[in-house]
């Protein structure tokens, strides 16, 4: 057996419409140790939320389709799987907090009621006893007056507060693996700051290893130990964290941190932008996926797609420029008008 | 000093909630801005920041009168828009126009682009078919589209595309002032970048007055030349955004400052964590509204209600400790 929890290789999912089949993930591999946060970075449509939920065979079938590729948790083959006893791992060993919090909660259902279902679900105990794992539960995420709050229905709740109820719900079963599909986006800095807080805390006490997927690269420096870049369904960098911030080697990636505003971002100077749209996944790309939007593109990169090689140890990239024996020169404001 | 072009004074809205006994009058109501004062200055960009729920959109409604305010006034041009008629009102909104949050939810979906962008043209009663079609055109260069994009429908269009279609609609019909709310936050970096690019440029070019209203605190200030801060239907401070995030005074203001994530992995991050959660505007706490949450709370701070006071050359702080 293999030391890693998770273990994905060569992932592909594709999905059909009538005249085409669009590749939404095409060939991602990643690793994940015990303990660890891995943060999955990328555009809207870069396929990092397929992947995630590839991961919990939640692809709709028809029309998606995990079309490749294997994914062992604790060496053992999800995707050969029965569905039943992929729903005995799915909640229990590993869990998804999904972005809306407004959304994911069933509203005609007390709060109370949705946290015991996922725990009687899964585990053989009595009502009563779910109900007090529950009420553990809602104080661990620190809901105060977790008892009356169990009889409340969600529209009761603020957005912070459901999204708390969520955490509390994936995180019933003790899951190996928590995987938390843009858990703050849709919410408020300081509210994201308690999340986060609270989503490392959790970390600690329960052994969790968290898959986080966004896009904003201040949670992944917050969070995060080993980072991936997608775009366009392909791995373009991945690495750990430092690395990504130390040396980041794909022109992707230096697009992203540059158009990122900081706090030394002068308000006269004008933001980089990465210009142009993502391609549309539905036509065969030959060559690199990212090189009509690239500033340092030549003939080369349109014609043959560049393979995700190890150019130091534990630091891969996607790009034909970048090796162990040449670099290409990031340059400054390459990204500007 | 710039000419103030819109001037609030003590503007409230409260709305009432529905008495659970049919036909009954409900004495209770939502606060959602509660005694609110600032002046905007001709050519700036005021952002106005704080958590949802805090009155920032009720704000940018009731300055574009697209609510009626409880009590107040709101002075366009020396002229209050409180005590105004409809029909002034409308007349009104050529010189303010907004923008909205969502770009999937604002734009019609049956219209053309073409239709959408004249819409208000065609309201004001602006030219007629041809020059407003030669207007739509040149808009649609100017936000960065191509005027071939005129025909086409909504669904066409990616979000940040949608957006600009959005900032095309606003300055139609040359306003002096556009309230943006909330306008990048449903964009991903890069795209938000070229947004926000794009308002920037058309300032100046059209020498327009901004009020930039989010949550992103990096994206304010970058934006912004001047800053107010609200906690629950009131600003708690207000100043130029040199003074606002180097030298907080609010005690609500550090600790919304302090929540930004960080900017490298190597950054320790002093926080200052919020407990709970943004009180009911319906029963707002006594004294200070930020006094239960509130790190520097002291005894006066739940009996008094602090006042807006200077503090510094621009800066304006509500807070007893200054």
């Amino acid at each position: 057996m293999s030391d890693f929890l998770l273990e994905v290789e060569d992932l592909e999912v594709h999905f059909r419409s009538s005249s085409s089949v669009a590749k939404a993930v095409n060939g991602v591999s990643f690793t994940l140790n015990k303990k660890e946060t891995l943060g999955i970075v990328g555009e809207s449509g870069s396929g990092k939320s397929v992947t995630a939920t590839a991961l919990l065979r939640l692809i709709p079938n028809p029309p998606g389709k995990i079309a490749g590729g294997r994914i062992l948790f604790e060496g053992k083959d999800i995707l050969a799987l029965s569905e039943k006893e992929m729903r005995s791992i799915r909640g229990n060993e590993i869990s998804m907090i999904f972005q809306d919090p407004m959304t994911s909660l069933n509203p005609v259902f007390t709060v109370g009621n949705q946290i015991i279902e996922s725990i009687r679900t899964h585990r053989k105990v009595s009502k009563k006893e779910a109900k007090k794992a529950a009420i553990e539960m809602l104080q661990l995420v620190g809901i105060p007056e977790a008892e009356k709050r169990m009889d409340m229905y969600p529209h009761e709740f603020s957005g912070g507060m459901r999204q708390r109820v969520m955490i509390a719900i994936a995180l019933a079963c003790n899951p190996k693996l928590l995987i938390a599909d843009e858990p703050t986006t849709a919410l408020d800095v300081t509210v994201q700051a308690q999340i986060l807080d609270l989503m490392r805390h959790l970390q600690d006490t329960i052994d969790t290893s968290i898959i986080m997927i966004t896009h904003d690269l201040g949670v992944v420096w917050e969070m995060c130990d080993q980072v991936i870049v997608m775009y366009a369904g392909n791995t373009v960098e991945s690495g750990d964290v430092k690395t990504i911030f130390d040396r980041p080697l794909h022109p992707y990636t230096w697009g992203l941190l540059d158009s990122q505003i900081t706090s030394d971002s002068e308000n006269e100077e004008k933001l980089s932008t990465i210009p142009g749209t993502p391609p549309d996944l539905r036509e065969p790309i030959p060559g690199c996926h990212f090189a009509d939007r690239c500033p340092y593109a030549q003939e080369v990169c349109f014609s043959k797609k560049p393979e995700l090689i190890e150019v130091e140890e534990g630091h891969t990239v996607s790009c034909h420029f970048q090796t162990k024996e040449k670099r290409l020169k990031r340059k400054e404001k390459a990204y500007h008008g | 000093m710039a000419e103030a072009i819109i001037k609030v004074e003590n503007l409230k809205k409260h709305f009432p909630i529905q008495n659970p006994i049919p036909f009954k009058k409900s004495n209770q109501s939502v606060k959602a801005v509660d005694g609110v004062s600032f002046e905007v200055f001709r050519g700036e960009t005021l952002g106005i920041v704080g958590e949802s729920g805090c009155g920032k959109s009720t704000m940018a409604r009731l300055i574009n009168q697209l609510v009626r305010p409880t009590d107040g006034k709101v002075l366009f041009k020396g002229q209050d828009l409180a005590v105004m008629g409809t029909k002034e009102i409308r007349d009104s909104r050529k010189s303010i126009q907004m923008v909205f949050q969502n770009p999937y939810a604002s734009l019609d979906p049956r219209k053309t682009i073409k239709q959408l962008i004249a819409e208000p043209l065609e309201i004001h009663k602006v030219g007629d078919k041809r020059s407003r079609l030669k207007r739509v055109h040149e808009l649609l260069e100017v936000v960065g589209l191509n005027s071939y994009h005129a025909d086409r429908y909504p669904h066409e269009f990616s979000g940040g595309q949608r957006q600009r279609i959005n900032i095309a609609r606003a300055l139609a019909l040359n306003p002096d002032v556009i309230i943006c709310d909330e306008p990048v936050s449903a964009l991903d970096v890069s795209v938000q970048a070229q947004v926000i690019n794009l308002l920037k440029d058309l300032q100046k070019k059209f020498s327009l007055t901004y009020i930039f209203i989010s949550h992103d605190l990096n994206v304010v200030r970058y934006m912004c030349d001047r800053i107010a801060v609200m906690y629950l239907g009131k600003i708690v401070e207000i100043g130029s955004y040199n003074e606002i995030y180097q030298n907080p005074l609010h005690p609500y203001t550090k600790a919304l400052l302090s929540a930004v994530p960080k900017e490298s992995p190597y950054e320790k991050k002093e926080r200052i964590l919020l407990k709970g959660d943004v009180p009911s505007p319906v029963h707002p706490p006594s004294g200070c509204h930020f006094h239960q949450r509130c790190p520097q709370a002291m005894e006066c701070c739940k009996s008094t209600v602090p006042e807006l006071k200077q503090n510094g050359t621009n800066q304006r702080v509500a807070c007893h400790l200054y």
